[in-house]
């Protein structure tokens, strides 16, 4: 039997008096490669941090390897929306992957040694911007800077990486080769991808979940009029694919060619 | 004035102070402007006047009253913060008048003449004792160990509190420190430019550092320097001209501050221009 990476049991999540989720169940077996689609304001970057334990469950329970959410940190990478983040922040890129080689808790007069810059570049160069480590982050494009966020997050060695929007304003040259290193990392790890791109649920993860507040749907990447209409109010988006149910099969074909 | 510093212990004071608050003003000043706390600090600076007032009235020094405080404004900024989202503008707002309010209450129930409150709102480093000086000292130094010791935790924490707290760190315990070092400063900035002044002295040389690196330690260092130049220039025109020092200091401060930013501005648009002839022709 498969370990489950992430169990979550009838989780609600309020903010303030707004609910963002209710009743959510949601398995994700070690190993599994996980697309979470839905509209604006679904409670998608909600899920993610209660999964993180940063955000309180109202009632129900949140588990990430068997432990209570918040108590195994370590094995959890997080890839932030980097739309939300200080890019005139002064630090480099090699010291922002550093941030994810520091211990839990305090750590006074601490200095990274040779190994733990090594293995920072080491995970610039998998990431593919080894080259720009020295660089300051206000001098990065959308691109680099979210490689740089998923190189950091590798820096913790998680079991499970959790993702939010990673190709959010990224340029489509970038866009692509995030994709491959995700699919190349999903090998190795449990990943959790919150995102918009349609692209991605087609080509990509192994399963999907769609979220509105509730979860809508959980199964095989194959999104069919019904659950798009439940989601978005609308058959939106889609459409402009060409027929809704055929999207995966559209872009398998492509992929092969 | 070189003559007059060798012989008056009150100048040699005043020297020594301004060297104190440009090393608390270069690391506070620098983390609060990267965390965007300035107006919180200022709201921290404000509520101290209370202190300084129920100092008068129960005959303690005053200084005391400003440093209780700004530590408990600071704790309960930021517990409030914590507890009741982001409306911290509002929670900032009312600490700042309420610190003044009981100030002027306090000095109001005073029996007789009431002080001279100029001194606290508007600094006078000529008048800094010993006691003062010794206070401060302390103060300088605990703000440069905690901020030395963990600098890699602050680095972290101030570019993403967020992953830090994901990677095991206290941040909840980290946000309280960084305030409760806020006020700290304030205390040793009040004698050199005073309350109301304070704003000025913890933004102008951190924004001035900014425009030269983006290297966060470096920041921290050309920010002290900074801040000890227009010390002592302020304090040096201040005596030369007899004006008030609190005043020359933050006039000069963001008078450089300003200037620094317009020959940087220009500099750039040189620097553009010569790159677009460069390939143009």
């Amino acid at each position: 039997m498969t370990q489950n990476a992430v169990h979550i049991d009838n989780l609600t999540v309020y903010y303030g008096k707004t609910p963002a989720l209710t009743n959510v169940c949601l398995d994700v077996e070690d190993g599994e490669y996980l697309g979470i689609i839905g509209p604006n304001g679904g409670g998608k970057s909600s899920l993610l941090k209660a999964i993180l334990g940063l955000v309180p469950a109202d009632s129900g329970v949140v588990e990430v390897y068997g432990q209570k959410a918040g108590k195994n940190k370590p094995a959890i990478g997080y890839v932030p929306q980097f739309a939300l983040m200080d890019r005139h922040f002064p630090i480099s890129m090699l010291e922002v992957v550093l941030t994810g080689l520091m211990k839990p808790g305090f750590s006074p007069l601490f200095r990274f040694t040779q190994k733990d810059n090594n293995r920072a570049h080491e995970l610039l160069e998998r990431v593919g911007i080894g080259a720009l480590a020295k660089r300051q982050i206000s001098e990065l494009s959308g691109g680099e800077f979210q490689k740089m966020l998923i190189a950091r997050a590798l820096a913790v060695s998680p079991r499970l990486l959790l993702l939010d929007e990673p190709t959010a304003s990224v340029d489509a040259v970038s866009r692509v080769s995030i994709y491959q290193l995700l699919e190349e990392l999903s090998r190795d790890m449990t990943i959790v991808l919150v995102t918009h791109d349609l692209l991605a649920i087609s080509s990509q993860v192994k399963r999907l979940a769609c979220l509105n507040g509730k979860l809508i749907y959980h199964g095989k990447p194959e999104l069919t009029e019904s659950i798009v209409n439940t989601l978005y109010g609308c058959p939106v988006d889609l459409i402009a694919h060409g027929v809704p149910h055929r999207v995966l099969r559209e872009h398998e074909e492509e992929e092969s060619q | 004035m070189i003559d007059a510093l060798l012989h008056y212990r009150f100048l040699q004071n005043a020297l020594f102070a301004c060297i104190l608050a440009s090393i608390v003003c270069g690391i506070i000043g620098v983390i609060i402007v990267e965390k965007k706390l300035v107006m919180m600090s200022g709201g921290i600076a404000h509520t101290s006047y209370g202190g300084v007032g129920l100092g008068y009235l129960m005959g303690f020094t005053p200084i005391i009253g400003a440093f209780i405080f700004s530590v408990c404004a600071a704790l309960g900024i930021g517990y409030i913060k914590r507890k009741g989202g982001n409306r911290s503008d509002l929670i900032i707002a009312l600490f700042w008048s309420l610190g003044m309010a009981l100030g002027i209450l306090f000095i109001a129930m005073m029996p007789g003449y009431p002080p001279d409150m100029g001194s606290y709102l508007f600094g006078s480093i000529l008048s800094v004792t010993k006691s003062d000086l010794s206070l401060m000292i302390c103060l300088t130094v605990i703000v440069t160990l905690v901020v030395f010791i963990f600098y890699q935790n602050w680095k972290a924490y101030l570019f993403d509190d967020e992953f830090a707290s994901i990677i095991g760190m206290k941040t909840a315990v980290m946000e309280y420190a960084l305030l409760v070092l806020t006020a700290m400063t304030v205390v040793v900035l009040i004698k050199v430019v005073g309350i109301i002044l304070v704003l000025a002295l913890l933004a102008a040389p951190a924004a001035a550092a900014a425009a030269l690196t983006s290297n966060l330690k470096n920041r921290i260092i050309y920010s002290i320097i900074f801040g000890t130049v227009f010390c002592f220039a302020g304090l040096w025109i201040s005596y030369e001209l007899n004006i008030a020092s609190g005043a020359a200091i933050v006039t000069l401060s963001v008078a450089c501050c300003m200037i620094l930013y317009t020959a940087k501005a220009i500099c750039e648009k040189i620097k553009k221009r010569m790159i677009t002839a460069g390939k143009l022709s």
